[in-house]
């Protein structure tokens, strides 16, 4: 076990820049999740940790030691592939093994290891297969398992659930959060969905186009999204966002859009001058009825997901999405109120939050 | 008479009319190989011989087959080991080289294999005779291990192109070397690229003639071939001599390439679909 440090990598292929000065830290046992769209550059990192690429510049430091010199056997990092690439020549067994074998570990331990972790996954009664015999959830867990059995530093998972069907997903998911919690081994794990990130991750790192947008935990990155591009790829269905500007009436704080007028509060305040941007999530907005309170929106499409349903309506120019019970029931073209909740208004300018 | 049985037929007679160009003219020398004296020289033919062994212990004897077959086996089983070794370090490095860098070479590479061997032959003896390698097996496996290394190169280029990276990432992050994931996991995929490989290799050193009959004056070192093309004297042509021979010589190959059939299909087919 160890922790893990990123300090100011690069890299670039050709002119296309992958990664441009990543800096966070992974403690020790932590549970970190890469997010970000596909070709944000987060496979590249994971390859530079375990030492399959190198990086331009930076260092990666295990548990404070620089191994930026280091061969990825000297690493000690084992890595979970998207494909799984299990060999396609050896048995289960002899898979999980292979990094064992590798290392001289002896035989009699290569074998008993081989069992724990069999043990361990559910997958003793696979291991005298060949992974071309095996559903796609049984080869995610030898994948899993041949990781594991290393016992390594530092665990690195590349979408290992991507290519699981839905169902399946969502269990697997849940199994890799109670292995964690069993063997407690410093884990970075990248996705590009964020409902892995946020049920998974101690701590979530964001990134877009080789940059780090954000680093917290997942409740921080859901209620105060650093920036725009955060706020907009986490929470389903999107945040409500909408730009206006800030103008000061009787000590209190009026957002003005082109369509409508909301009371802002807040005791700090520092505003730039000129155009901000609003973001509210749909649960932050409620339906009422009543025509006297809040905005007046008409009805254009429900989504029905059933635990709950979305208000898609339009005032004016502006659609917002709201949240509203099962229960309830609604006309299209109807008008309808929708209450904003002040306090949880967030406000960017120039795309950060404020 | 619908449509889809006229193109049958048409495809049947075709396969048909193909597969006999092909295959009589070996047949005739089989049905000579065991057929009696008289019956060689009989008129009109005579199509089904007697299954006499007479010409195989006469080739065996008086013109001692058994010592050019174990020249073949030298050669051409050194040009294979030799050829297959080369082609599949080069292969590797091409495979996983930058793809505009690895298609020059690649081409470089083909346009070698142009070469008509007439162009090649003086050059080739010439340099031979200063090593002094002429009348060698290591003179006569070097001109075949250039010759053949361009099909070996492609052949395996093609294949290890197909074995994808994450295996060689996974294979790294278990701890082996770059060497080790090659011998371990990236030759061990490419088998049946290797079979094919080594097949066609092994059937151009086992029944080339024309470098064979350049380099190898000497009887004692000559291949085959070679020594089955020297069997005729002055006044004589012993052809069912040369039939047993012949058919001593074809037959592990014909052999070979059958045991080895399903792994050539898919060795040749590679590149066109996913392994």
């Amino acid at each position: 076990m160890a922790s893990l440090g990123i300090k100011n990598i690069s890299k670039r292929f050709g002119k296309v820049v992958a990664l441009s000065r990543i800096d966070f830290h992974v403690e020790d046992g932590e549970f970190c999740v890469l997010l970000g769209p596909s070709g944000c550059g987060k496979s590249t990192l994971l390859e530079i940790i375990a030492g399959l690429t190198l990086q331009d510049q930076g260092t990666v430091f295990i548990d404070d030691r620089s191994v930026t010199n280091l061969s990825p056997r000297e690493r000690d990092v084992a890595m979970v592939f998207q494909n799984y690439a299990l060999y396609p020549h050896m048995t289960v067994a002899q898979n999980l093994g292979f990094g064992l074998r590798m290392r001289g570990v002896p035989k009699e331990m290569i074998g008993k290891r081989i069992m724990e972790t069999a043990r361990l996954l559910g997958i003793t009664e696979l291991l005298d297969r060949r992974p071309k015999e095996l559903s796609g959830g049984q080869r995610q867990r030898v994948a899993m398992g041949r990781a594991l059995v290393r016992r390594p530093n530092i665990f690195l998972l590349d979408e290992p659930l991507s290519n699981l069907d839905a169902r399946l997903r969502v269990n697997v998911r849940l199994e890799l959060k109670k292995l964690h919690k069993q063997i407690q081994t410093t884990t970075l794990y990248v996705t590009h969905d964020q409902v892995e990130a946020m049920t998974l991750g101690d701590k979530v790192i964001v990134m877009r186009e080789g940059k780090v947008h954000q680093i917290d935990r997942p409740e921080i990155i859901y209620n105060k999204p650093a920036d725009t591009f955060v706020a907009t790829f986490i929470g389903s269905p999107m945040i409500n966002l909408f730009k206006g500007i800030m103008t000061e009436q009787k000590g209190r704080f009026i957002i003005k859009t082109q369509d409508f007028h909301l009371e802002y509060v807040h005791d700090d305040l520092r505003f730039g001058n000129g155009e901000l941007e609003i973001g509210v999530r749909p649960e932050d907005i409620t339906v009422v009825r009543e025509a006297e309170r809040g905005l007046r929106a008409k009805v254009e499409v429900v989504t029905d997901v059933g635990a709950e349903k979305y208000i898609h309506t339009r005032l004016g120019s502006t659609s917002l999405t709201a949240r509203a019970a099962k229960e309830d029931s609604f006309q299209l073209g109807e008008t309808i109120s929708l209450v904003i909740r002040p306090s949880r208004l967030h406000i960017f300018h120039d795309g950060r939050r404020i | 008479m619908s449509r889809s049985f006229l193109t049958k037929t048409v495809f049947i007679f075709g396969v048909c009319l193909a597969v006999s160009f092909s295959l009589v003219p070996f047949l005739l020398f089989v049905s000579s190989a065991f057929k009696t004296q008289t019956q060689i020289s009989s008129i009109p033919p005579q199509w089904w011989p007697d299954f006499s062994l007479k010409f195989f212990r006469s080739a065996l004897k008086n013109y001692g087959i058994m010592h050019y077959l174990l020249n073949s086996i030298i050669v051409a089983g050194t040009t294979t080991l030799v050829t297959i070794s080369l082609g599949a370090f080069s292969g590797y490095a091409l495979a996983r080289l930058k793809k505009k860098w690895a298609h020059l070479i690649l081409m470089g590479i083909l346009a070698c294999a142009m070469f008509p061997q007439i162009a090649i032959a003086g050059p080739i003896w010439r340099f031979l005779q200063i090593m002094g390698w002429l009348n060698t097996y290591h003179g006569l496996v070097l001109p075949y291990v250039a010759l053949t290394l361009p099909l070996a190169i492609w052949i395996l280029t093609l294949f290890f192109h197909e074995i994808p990276r994450e295996l060689e990432s996974a294979s790294l992050v278990d701890g082996c070397t770059r060497f080790g994931t090659f011998i371990r996991v990236v030759l061990p995929l490419s088998t049946p690229g290797l079979f094919t490989a080594s097949i066609l290799c092994f059937i151009y050193a086992w029944n080339e003639f024309f470098l064979a009959l350049l380099i190898m004056t000497d009887p004692a070192r000559q291949t085959m071939p070679v020594g089955i093309a020297l069997f005729q004297g002055e006044y004589t042509v012993p052809w069912g001599e040369i039939a047993a021979a012949s058919f001593v010589t074809t037959a592990p190959l014909v052999i070979m390439v059958l045991v080895f059939q399903r792994r050539i299909v898919t060795g040749l087919s590679a590149g066109g679909i996913k392994g």
